[in-house]
């Protein structure tokens, strides 16, 4: 076991290097760059002050020593200055806001896991029957629906309508985790919800069901003794890349409701061509993403004896 | 063995009844009416009740889309400085925004972008995906490794962080956003086409027509994708909601559509910094995307159930 995951770990290396390789070269292979401003009818910088910015950024090396130069100083923690935030370090800025939407995201998966899951569960055994629909219902709407058009609906109902929640946003006290996490986590709740179902009502088909229903078991401990163990296997493959999409935050949901987490940079860098900082945000999640999946591989032998780890 | 030939029979009914030799006119009469399969589709979905509703619900946008210049009540773009944000009224159905502008007309006005996305973008998904596809999974081998390979590497990046590099490169407006989602979406397409052509490949009937003599062109337009073309309608009706999806995003970020010309994604991010004073501003458009996807998720479920009733929902 400890030899599959040393050997898992090892692969995470050429993994990270590939997927750093191509995103540098779709960053560089798209047009724009980052010496120009932003605003559309902004006057463009002076050739002088452009030379002079790709002097300071190393943007006027050959494509290979500049990936290389990144390559080096990534191997010390070091993934340099961001473009536009200039008084901190890619490493600074992480370090502050990759926390709260780590945070934010648990709580979401959380809810997810708890609801989606149970509900999946019940629609299975209730097929074709009002919980069924209900369930297919908030599996719709939680795929369907993206996540700003339900933040505004929360808003709108839960802090102007009803009054129940006294701000629209922020990040100060527990009371403004509550809509967040609910307009991050229906998404994920609705797919959980449907693939649970799905995966339980093929198992609620195979013949060891029937067995433990002719030896007289209740339905309860049917379900929950035999479906409900075999049930969950599928789902729990989804989990790991589902935590790395809502750990490391939502555009989104951190805008709407103004949270300081890291969700923003996956849509701002790319605007401003802010390339240390895609850098380094494309590969924090290429490292989640791999090591929740690892994660998942563990836990998927712990729980099912059937497979083994080679 | 039985079965195997009252399969083939099947596949040759429609031809056989209608040559209309004697015996089998007689049988043909004592049989059920004849239904294509699109015919057969049809029905099940109309009788399916949530995709039969999304189904009008989509038709009643679309033609509020194609009519709106007849139905909106005042110009999108106009500012009107006597009427600023107005609350609802028997004037303003849906109120005004910060400059005047009636909520109503820019709501009629903005389903003509996301329809036209929509069913725009899945127009240059299937015209890219379809014909790489096709090649992949006719040819096999080599070309559809290197292919597949260049799909692969496509599926891994992000969709909406590429679509908005691309769209901070070339720029906002609408040709852009068709692009931009033409470029990324083609994938799920030419994969799904290659699954289904390679499992086509070997089937006797290509054989037959292969051994006949049909060259590729007709092999694959006259044979081949007339077979993989229910899977594929069903995948593009997918893609509808996911393009209008990615419209509303980038138009909520900034980098989709041009102002003055509104999107429903585009208002919603455009009030709501001003939710707290004039929650309808955003509220309006958030429900129309809502609105609008549900109707195309639960009208796509349908369409699949009954393009192909063995794969009734799991």
């Amino acid at each position: 076991m400890s030899q599959y995951i040393l050997r898992r770990l090892f692969w995470l290396v050429p993994t990270m290097l590939a997927i750093s390789l191509v995103t540098f070269i779709v960053m560089h292979a798209t047009p724009g760059s980052p010496l120009q401003p932003d605003a559309p009818n902004a006057n463009p910088l002076p050739p002088a002050a452009q030379q002079n910015l790709a002097r300071k950024w190393g943007l006027d090396k050959p494509l290979h020593v500049q990936y290389l130069t990144f390559l080096k100083n990534a191997l010390r923690g070091d993934f340099g200055s961001s473009y536009v935030h200039k008084t901190s370090t890619v490493m600074e800025i992480l370090k502050r806001t990759f926390p709260v939407s780590l945070h934010l995201g648990t709580m979401a998966l959380l809810l997810a896991i708890f609801i989606g899951i149970p509900l999946g569960v019940l629609a299975a055994v209730d097929q074709n029957g009002p919980i069924d629909y209900v369930c297919s219902f908030i599996a719709t709407l939680g795929v369907a629906v993206p996540n700003f058009v339900l933040a505004i609906f929360l808003i709108v109902v839960f802090v102007l309508g009803l009054g129940v929640i006294p701000r629209t946003g922020g990040w100060t006290s527990p009371v403004d985790w509550i809509l967040p996490t609910i307009a991050l986590g229906l998404g994920p709740l609705g797919i959980l919800a449907r693939y649970t179902r799905s995966s339980m009502v093929e198992v609620m088909r195979q013949d060891y069901m029937r067995t433990a229903q002719a030896k007289g078991l209740s339905q309860r401990a049917v379900i929950l003794g035999h479906a409900v163990k075999n049930g969950l296997l599928p789902p729990l493959t989804i989990l790991g890349p589902m935590f790395a999409a809502v750990g490391t935050g939502s555009f989104f949901v951190e805008t709407l409701f103004r949270v300081p987490g890291m969700g923003r940079f996956f849509v701002d860098s790319m605007i401003a061509r802010d390339y240390p900082l895609i850098m380094a945000i494309i590969l924090l999640y290429g490292i989640f993403l791999a090591i929740m999946n690892l994660v998942v591989d563990i836990l998927y032998s712990v729980v099912d004896p059937r497979i083994r780890l080679a | 063995m039985d079965a195997l030939g009252s399969r083939r029979e099947e596949t040759l009914a429609p031809s056989t009844t209608e040559a209309g030799r004697p015996a089998s006119k007689t049988l043909a009469g004592m049989a059920r009416p004849h239904r294509t399969l699109w015919q057969d589709a049809f029905r099940r979905l109309i009788a399916n009740r949530l995709a039969l509703a999304g189904g009008i619900v989509i038709l009643l946008i679309a033609l509020m889309a194609i009519f709106a210049p007849v139905i909106a009540p005042y110009p999108y773009d106009k500012p009107n400085y006597s009427a600023i944000s107005q609350f609802p009224s028997r004037d303003f159905p849906m109120g005004t925004d910060l400059t005047g502008r009636d909520m109503l007309s820019r709501m009629i006005y903005g389903a003509q972008v996301s329809m036209l996305v929509g069913l725009g973008a899945q127009v240059i998904v299937f015209l890219i995906g379809v014909p790489i596809g096709a090649i992949a999974g006719y040819a096999a081998g080599k070309t559809d490794t290197i292919l597949m390979r260049f799909v692969d590497v496509m599926y891994a990046f992000p969709q909406l962080l590429f679509v908005i590099l691309i769209m901070a490169a070339l720029g906002r407006g609408l040709q852009n956003i068709f692009i931009a989602i033409g470029i990324t979406g083609w994938v799920t397409i030419a994969r799904l086409t290659r699954a289904e052509f390679l499992s086509m490949r070997e089937k006797d009937y290509i054989q037959a027509a292969r051994a006949v003599g049909a060259g590729p062109w007709r092999l694959i337009t006259r044979h081949m994708l007339p077979n993989a073309l229910t899977p594929i309608v069903v995948a593009l009706t997918f893609g509808v909601p996911e393009a209008i999806f990615t419209e509303a995003s980038l138009s909520f970020i900034g980098v989709g559509i041009n102002p003055p010309r509104p999107s429903w994604g585009q208002m919603v991010g455009e009030y709501f910094p001003y939710l707290q004073s004039y929650w309808y501003l955003a509220l309006f458009p958030a429900i129309a995307i809502a609105v609008v996807m549900m109707s195309f998720t639960f009208f796509g479920n349908g369409l699949r159930d009954a393009l192909d009733p063995r794969m009734q929902q799991k």
